[in-house]
């Protein structure tokens, strides 16, 4: 593994292979010294577009218990207000010669356009609506710990699936690892033939009692101005994940930050089924694994082995 | 009412040149045979059997030998050569260079420039530099509504006077039926096509791609395609009620042929047509999110491109345009998202369509012709035809030719060419613009008297 772009470059074996091996770091972080050496002298490069408090100390906090330098770069109040591009904010950083990029930017794709542009190690921290690989392993890392397998779990992602990268990681991840997926919410907050990544699509929470982990996602205030839902009062009323609906067997996630009385009721989200602060805890040790296995013992990047193409035909 | 000619014409002195033994295709004429072509003073002057002309003095000598193909110039009913205000990405003298080398005698610009050419006097300083830089004849489309802002007429009838060939609010297309129904009224006294781009900006919303499984996967906000269908339904229909006449500019959808078929068995008069990224390319090109394939309107699905090609056949779509569309690297060297809309084409068009369509059977090489000069008249222009007489607007291909596109660089100021690197045959090597030689293959050489 060179990168970590998207969950659809892993396959199961992929996946457990991170899952374990953060398992293994789990075990250090019980001890009293939390450090190990495995990334020293390495450095670490936190490049965050978006704001992102949780995502990008989780990173930090991975990095440095791995004893790698960590150097974080936001992008607001730096160069990039002054009108630098992507490309040569990369550059100028590369030129530092991190070992791994950390990438959170608006824009799907974007990951993989950086990692054309510079030899790091390059982490998709979330590109646009598109994917967070990262959260979709330490969600399949809580789920594992939790239940012991994913295997013939019913899966259902509640919310706003059209904005959430967390969904379309998920979704593929899930499925990987044998679980069945459902996303439910709101018809215009539900993106037409997402079916087709091989979950199923559902406009009210019915059947929810069928769900083993009901997985909420963040609903974001801002999609009020745009009118994708009348108000957040009725989306509350349809989709909001509360004691009544949540069942006493059931798991409930959310990615974080919660608004509670929204996607979640107050009482859910202090129940003994919701896992949401195990789910932080384990984005610091999977994200250790993913460091770790892109960085301990890597070559110097193969510049050859990038944009190798031949040329396509047409019709 | 137009008191000037529509149509710029390039300076360039005329060229005499003998062309022995090409095989001449013109289905207009018809014509489809080897001959020997005489050019002298700009015109047709002589078509002859094979090896039967006598070189004249000082006559230049393309020899054929029966393997290469003269066809009538190509015309180009939609570009953007962005002068005045973008030249950075393109102008008058490297857009129209790139037309020649991609075979086209004449290209009609577009006024999303930066002013908008939305003013007869704007108008008349870009024909007088057209007039100096361009290399082949340029016509004009001034906007519609003033700025683009589909809020205000232009002065159509003025903007008439001095050359305009119809109107155009190509890429801020009019949302309101209502303004568009008063350009359709104001049509009957000053005439001129209205050229339309079909996007329902409540429906794109913003949009990046094309609605579908793809853009659902990647997260990215898709365009239905009924973004573009619905507005050629409902201009089609103001037409027909006013009786006006309208252009659909590229169409990219099998709803949207379904519509403009229907509006022509009504007699409606509109037309349409078709880029040749539309007739080649789906959405499934741009899994890679390679920022030359985001366009307007964006690439659909399989379905809709064999509409597009069997309504190009049917002649439902009367022409091919490029909708030529530079943009500088790093204006393209962006995130998919952020990146702005366009490819370029004119350099691509003729072999992409005759790799893409001709050799693969799906349409007659004769008919590719057709379609890739009909938009002239279209634009009440004439059209070209290789016969004595005739003005020599005339393209020299080697069929067989086989290249990468873009190998050897761009005459395009930019290089934004989502046919780039591909595999194509058909190679231009001589354009003719009004008898002048304005593009001429740099391996290929012609003999001199």
């Amino acid at each position: 593994m060179n990168h970590l772009l998207s969950i659809a470059e892993l396959d199961r074996t992929g996946i457990e292979r991170i899952i374990t091996q953060a398992a293994r770091f789990a075990e250090v972080s019980d001890r009293e010294i939390k450090k190990v050496p495995a990334l020293r002298g390495r450095m670490v490069l936190n490049l965050f577009y978006e704001a992102s408090t949780r995502t990008r100390s989780s990173f930090e906090l991975a990095a440095k218990r791995l004893s790698a330098d960590v150097v974080n770069f936001a992008a607001s109040g730096s160069s990039v207000e002054k009108g630098e591009s992507l490309k040569d904010t990369v550059l100028t950083l590369s030129a530092h010669k991190p070992d791994a990029i950390v990438l959170r930017t608006p824009w799907a794709g974007a990951a993989e356009l950086v990692s054309r542009w510079c030899g790091a190690a390059i982490v998709n921290a979330g590109d646009g609506q598109r994917e967070h690989p990262t959260q979709a392993l330490l969600d399949v890392y809580t789920l594992k710990q939790r239940l012991g397998g994913l295997d013939g779990a019913s899966i259902w992602i509640v919310g706003d699936v059209t904005h959430s990268r967390v969904a379309r990681s998920n979704i593929l991840a899930f499925q990987a690892m044998g679980a069945r997926v459902t996303v439910a919410g709101p018809p215009t907050l539900i993106p037409r033939r997402i079916e087709e990544l091989g979950c199923e699509v559902r406009f009210t929470l019915d059947e929810l009692d069928s769900a083993d982990v009901v997985y909420a996602l963040r609903m974001q205030r801002e999609r009020m101005t745009e009118t994708w839902v009348p108000s957040l009062r009725e989306y509350a009323t349809w989709y909001q994940i509360n004691g009544r609906r949540l069942g006493p067997r059931q798991v409930l996630m959310h990615p974080g930050p919660v608004n509670r009385g929204v996607e979640l009721s107050g009482d859910v989200v202090d129940s003994p089924q919701a896992v949401i602060t195990a789910q932080v805890e384990a984005g610091v040790v999977v994200r250790m694994a993913v460091l770790y296995e892109l960085l301990a013992g890597a070559k110097e990047p193969d510049p050859a082995s990038r944009r190798q193409k031949t040329a396509p035909q047409l019709a | 009412m137009t008191a000037t000619h529509p149509l710029v014409r390039c300076s360039h002195p005329p060229a005499d040149v003998l062309r022995r033994d090409v095989h001449v295709l013109d289905p207009r004429a018809p014509i489809d045979a080897r001959h020997d072509v005489r050019v002298r003073g700009g015109e047709i002057a002589e078509l002859g059997v094979p090896e039967g002309l006598e070189l004249l003095p000082a006559e230049e000598l393309v020899e054929g030998r029966g393997r290469l193909t003269l066809l009538p110039a190509f015309f180009d009913p939609h570009v953007h050569l962005r002068t005045p205000g973008q030249e950075h990405k393109e102008d008058l003298e490297t857009g129209t260079r790139a037309a020649a080398a991609g075979g086209f005698a004449a290209v009609i610009a577009m006024p999303n420039t930066d002013p908008v050419l939305d003013s007869a006097p704007l108008l008349r300083s870009l024909r007088d530099a057209a007039a100096r830089e361009a290399r082949v004849a340029v016509g004009f489309l001034p906007a519609i509504t003033r700025g683009l802002a589909g809020e205000q007429l232009t002065e159509m009838a003025e903007l008439r006077q001095e050359g305009a060939l119809g109107f155009t609010d190509d890429g801020e297309p009019v949302q309101s039926a209502g303004m568009l129904r008063k350009a359709l009224q104001y049509q009957r006294l000053c005439g001129g096509v209205l050229a339309l781009h079909e996007e329902d900006r409540t429906l794109s919303h913003g949009g990046s791609m094309h609605e579908g499984a793809l853009s659902a996967a990647l997260g990215i906000r898709g365009i239905p395609t009924l973004a573009e269908s619905t507005m050629v339904a409902r201009d089609a229909a103001l037409a027909g009620y006013e009786g006006g006449r309208v252009h659909f500019q590229h169409l990219s959808c099998r709803a949207s042929v379904e519509v403009v078929a229907d509006a022509k068995d009504r007699g409606w008069r509109v037309s349409a047509e078709v880029t040749p990224h539309h007739l080649l390319l789906t959405e499934q090109d741009l899994r890679e999110l390679d920022t030359r394939m985001k366009m307007h309107p964006p690439l659909a699905g399989e379905d809709d491109r064999q509409a597009l090609v069997e309504g190009l056949r049917a002649g439902t779509i009367d022409c091919v345009a490029t909708d030529h569309a530079p943009h500088a690297r790093e204006e393209k060297e962006v995130p998919f998202e952020q990146a702005p809309m366009g490819t370029t084409g004119l350099e691509t068009a003729f072999a992409a369509l005759h790799t893409g369509l001709v050799l693969t059977g799906a349409l007659e090489l004769g008919l590719l012709v057709e379609r890739m000069t009909a938009g002239a008249r279209l634009f009440d222009l004439p059209l070209p035809l290789i016969a004595t007489g005739e003005q020599a607007n005339l393209t020299l291909l080697d069929l067989d030719a086989e290249f990468l596109a873009g190998e050897h660089g761009w005459e395009s100021r930019s290089d934004n060419c989502c046919f780039a690197g591909r595999a194509m045959r058909g190679r231009v090597l001589l354009t003719l613009a009004a008898g002048a030689i304005v593009y001429r293959e740099r391996a290929f050489s012609v003999v001199a008297a």
